[in-house]
């Protein structure tokens, strides 16, 4: 929360003290878009890595299923293009912790 | 209804000091670097060379085998297997940090503070760049990281700026935040179902009891699942530590 009244800051006016106890209070509009833009932070960063998780391991098995002998380099190269897709939804995962409970 | 009150993630992830400036985060790493250097000290013991090999040291060779096969020769090829050691310690420190995830009384990832990844990603970080270095010296290092050789001249402009960042920021930047996101979710999921099936179990609606059954059944499948991701992190880091260092030491041509 203190972290979206720091971008608030650093966008607009600076906040005084009374705008950043009411975006601690937990029944407040800020409270509840920041809680919002948590949750869709996380979400909408899950819908391409899954779509690119899905095509890269399809993809993996059709492949070793063609060429059984290159099994082992497909598997490596297969975890290899997750480890770097998956990082997108877990920079998501990142932020939503940020706005949640920082 | 039930009452499910989530606790305050600081009372997640911090812990009391066990002793002044020790808690059980260090606790955590400091008996990961002790079990792993004990396993190989056990192992590394003169004996009979025509006996089989046996108890710690089977253990350790299956590790040493699992990192020169699975990792090294699958990425950096034959030049590379000097890097053992270095990758092999890399591997065997973050996964006995991410087990105790899953170990009763300990419940907790060291590597879900994000100190321990930061610190092991800018470890790789100094790695690949001084082994650039030390193969094709200073300048060449830099010129085949910033002018990757088969572009176009006028799209170095474009290709410059780009490869400065993901290289040298992008890299260990994703480096860390895979591994503690990783542990860090894991770890908020078991707490989640763990939280759930003990306040339907609690629940003052009888009827509510029984159905506490559901989420304490996916708490042991995520538990499970929690064993293949800690060895799948720890295996991705060495894996990537072991591309990166192997693609400054040999750039394409």
């Amino acid at each position: 929360m203190e972290a979206l009244a720091h971008l608030i800051a650093a966008a607009g006016e600076p906040l005084d003290e009374a705008a950043k106890a009411a975006l601690k209070d937990p029944k407040s509009v800020g409270a509840g878009l920041t809680n919002l833009g948590a949750g869709l932070a996380y979400g909408f960063a899950a819908i391409g890595p899954a779509l690119g998780i899905g095509n890269l391991v399809g993809k993996s098995v059709e492949a070793m299923a063609r060429q059984p002998e290159a099994a082992g380099m497909v598997r490596t190269t297969m975890f290899l293009g997750i480890a770097f897709t998956e990082a997108l939804a877990l920079i998501g995962f990142v932020v939503f912790i940020l706005l949640k409970f920082a | 209804m039930i009452a499910l009150k989530f606790p305050e993630i600081n009372s997640l992830l911090v812990w009391k000091d066990l002793f002044p400036g020790f808690n059980k985060i260090s606790l955590i790493a400091i008996l990961a670097v002790l079990i792993s250097s004990a396993l190989f000290f056990m192992a590394g013991r003169k004996s009979d060379v025509n006996e089989a090999p046996k108890g710690s040291r089977n253990i350790a060779e299956v590790i040493v085998d699992f990192i020169e096969d699975g990792v090294i020769m699958q990425t950096m090829g034959k030049e590379g297997l000097a890097w053992t050691p270095f990758l092999l310690t890399l591997f065997l420190f973050i996964y006995l940090c991410n087990v105790p995830a899953i170990i009763p009384f300990f419940q907790m990832p060291a590597t879900a503070r994000m100190a321990v990844p930061m610190f092991l990603a800018l470890l790789v970080w100094v790695v690949f760049n001084a082994t650039g270095i030390k193969h094709q010296g200073f300048i060449g290092y830099f010129k085949s990281v910033l002018f990757p050789p088969g572009v176009p001249k006028a799209l170095y402009i474009l290709v410059t700026p780009i490869e400065l960042i993901s290289t040298m920021l992008v890299r260990p930047f994703s480096l860390a935040v895979r591994l503690f996101a990783n542990m860090l979710a894991g770890h908020i999921l078991l707490v989640t179902f763990a939280l759930l099936s003990q306040a339907l179990f609690e629940a003052n609606d009888k009827i509510l009891i029984p159905v506490g059954i559901l989420p304490f059944i996916m708490l042991v499948f995520l538990t499970s699942f929690e064993v293949l991701v800690a060895f799948l992190q720890a295996y991705i880091f060495a894996m990537l530590a072991a591309v990166y260092i192997g693609g400054a030491a040999h750039p394409e041509h």
